[in-house]
């Protein structure tokens, strides 16, 4: 049996199916929460790099690489906000972050 | 069913379980453990995929700089794990209805759309050549090429995100003796030497040691 781009693609959805059930479950923990995100964006890597291989166009490569970047700078801003709201709130409960009454 | 494919299974099993106890470890600290083992059994796969770079970078870049980071934030922040935990499987009926309608709805796509393998491995394309020369080589050759402009633009989010997170968890010491250079470089004589117009005092001429002892006698 041979491995088709079907297979990492339903790997792929697997994972972004977990991380949402995640996101779902985890109301009181911001960071589990940002945990899901980054999930979500490794199933998304995972799909561009199988089309990448099936396909034989290294452009998915390099936008895997661009997403690495900015996932790399959306956790470190998230987490400094984390650890403001933290010092501020003396707590990571999404339910209490109300005070803009969105 | 040869090697490749049943390295596939292992690695997608270990990933499916790492992320399904991510999202439900009791500990912060379990979930960002278990979460650098999925990231590893990506990485893995993602070797199967002859993708090596981007492997090595997502080791380096995730498990070494990434979940470092999640780690300390969750060991600085003093969190209640039993008021966490209430109503934790409040939400389960919605999430497992929503989860299960996206896998069902993307399986079937993609089942439906990608089950015959791809006409395009046949055609020889950049992938015959990236087999032949590294993987970097060929991402490096696109990335500083084609891609020079948008790696520009990522370098500058780098930026912004570095003066970000320092801006945003900057707090100042208050017993700090810091002195503002631009205060210093604002500062005039005026402000700060007071000139106060008073009498002058008269000093008495020649008071010996001994007058004195006999004025405080008397």
């Amino acid at each position: 049996m041979m491995l088709t781009l079907g297979h990492f693609l339903s790997l792929g959805a697997m994972i972004f199916a977990l991380s949402v059930i995640g996101i779902f479950l985890n109301r009181k923990n911001l960071i589990v929460l940002l945990m899901a995100i980054e999930l979500m964006l490794l199933a998304v890597n995972m799909n561009f790099v199988a089309f990448s291989y099936y396909l034989n166009d290294m452009a998915g490569q390099v936008f895997v690489f661009f997403i690495l970047t900015v996932a790399a700078a959306e956790s470190a801003i998230g987490l400094a906000i984390l650890v403001l709201l933290f010092r501020n709130k003396s707590s990571i409960n999404v339910e209490d972050l109300n005070t803009l009454q969105g | 069913m040869d090697a490749k494919t049943g390295l596939f299974y292992v690695f997608s099993a270990v990933i499916l379980f790492a992320a399904f106890r991510v999202i439900t470890a009791r500990n912060p600290v379990h979930a960002a453990l278990f979460l650098v083992l999925a990231f590893f059994q990506a990485a893995a796969i993602w070797m199967l995929l002859k993708a090596e770079f981007l492997a090595i970078t997502l080791v380096l870049v995730y498990v070494g700089a990434v979940m470092v980071l999640f780690l300390f934030v969750v060991m600085m922040l003093d969190i209640n794990l039993d008021s966490m935990r209430k109503g934790f499987w409040k939400h389960f009926p919605l999430a497992g209805a929503i989860g299960a309608i996206i896998a069902l709805e993307m399986s079937y796509v993609l089942m439906g759309g990608f089950r015959e393998p791809p006409k395009a491995v046949s055609a020889p394309g950049l992938g015959e050549l990236a087999n032949q020369v590294s993987n970097t080589k060929e991402l490096g050759k696109l990335l500083y090429s084609d891609y020079i402009y948008p790696l520009e633009i990522a370098a500058v989010i780098l930026l912004v995100a570095i003066i970000a997170a320092i801006a945003l968890t900057l707090r100042e010491r208050k017993d700090s003796k810091r002195i503002n250079p631009a205060d210093q470089v604002r500062v005039k004589a005026r402000d700060r030497v007071r000139l106060v117009k008073m009498n002058s005092v008269t000093v008495s001429p020649s008071p010996t040691p001994i007058s004195i002892t006999e004025k405080n006698n008397q």
